[in-house]
């Protein structure tokens, strides 16, 4: 999308938070897109809800590895490890 | 190599159980989470990781660090999550992963604008307690609207947020494009972040 010198409409800025939190944003957009945030409360709720989300999202539990599973991963490893000693 | 990678990789080769088993508490559920991005069962994805376990003792010989191990690893998962779910008919395809981002999408219902500035904006979410913003019922929430994803979209995020991937990282273990990467996380953090505005604004409704 070309941006030309003209300002960012509310529902363009909302297609461009992820390029925005990435860094992936050339200068001149960024700057433009942090003026339309500097005088929309619109925006800057969505930029915060969405900064929320990715919060909760890296919180989510990884969870432990059942002991069956870790068992039956170490059985293989050791039938695995022999197989090689006896090459 | 790094040398983190390379003492790992060193002691597995020696048959070190404990190295093993240090890896694989490291990644399984990751692997799990990313093998149900392609899968139609957990039982499936939990095969899926065995395998994938497998093809790193098999592998491991031939091993040269010219990628991180860990990324190695989960390139190894997404070939036999690939091949699976292809076995095993799954319904949607996996060339859809690269078809989701030329299509346009809207992240936010247009409905809510007018003329393109906001008519329904968002609310500020700074009044919600943290503890109600990380308690297991948001959480379950979140995981809900994780799970109900399409693939591509599925397995970025979970890549990138869920467990910090960078995006170079993301890439080469997918397979796909950083663009194409790009569009699938907006997509995916979009509709997560609807569906959570949705429920906290049902929550908050629902105390009144």
């Amino acid at each position: 999308m070309m941006f030309r010198r003209r300002r960012l409409a509310c529902q363009e800025v909302v297609e461009l938070v992820t390029e925005y939190l990435d860094g992936a944003m050339e200068p001149a957009r960024r700057a433009r897109f942090e003026r339309h945030l500097a005088g929309c409360d619109g925006c800057t709720a969505y930029l915060e809800q969405f900064r929320t989300t990715l919060t909760v999202v890296g919180r989510l539990d990884v969870g432990d590895v059942p002991a069956p599973a870790m068992a039956e991963l170490l059985a293989a490893f050791r039938h695995w490890a022999d197989d090689r000693g006896d090459g | 190599m790094t040398d983190d990678d390379g003492a790992v990789v060193a002691a597995l080769r020696r048959g070190d159980e404990a190295a093993f088993a240090s890896l694989i508490d490291r990644y399984q559920s990751s692997l799990l989470r990313l093998a149900m991005a392609y899968v139609a069962t957990r039982e499936q994805a939990e095969d899926v990781v065995q395998e994938t376990w497998l093809g790193v003792l098999n592998g491991i010989d031939r091993f040269e660090g010219r990628s991180s191990l860990k990324t190695w690893i989960f390139r190894i998962l997404v070939n036999r999550a690939k091949t699976k779910g292809v076995r095993e008919h799954r319904s949607v395809p996996f060339s859809d992963l690269v078809a989701d981002g030329e299509e346009a999408e809207a992240s936010v219902d247009p409905a809510r604008f007018r003329a393109g500035a906001w008519s329904a904006p968002p609310a500020s979410w700074e009044g919600i307690p943290e503890d109600r913003l990380l308690s297991a019922e948001t959480r379950a929430v979140v995981e809900d609207a994780i799970a109900a994803l399409p693939d591509g979209q599925r397995a970025v995020i979970t890549l990138r947020d869920v467990r910090g991937f960078t995006a170079p990282e993301t890439v080469e273990v997918l397979g796909i494009t950083e663009a194409n990467q790009r569009v699938l996380l907006h997509r995916a953090r979009s509709k997560v972040r609807a569906r959570l505005e949705e429920y906290l604004g049902s929550a908050e409704r629902s105390t009144v």
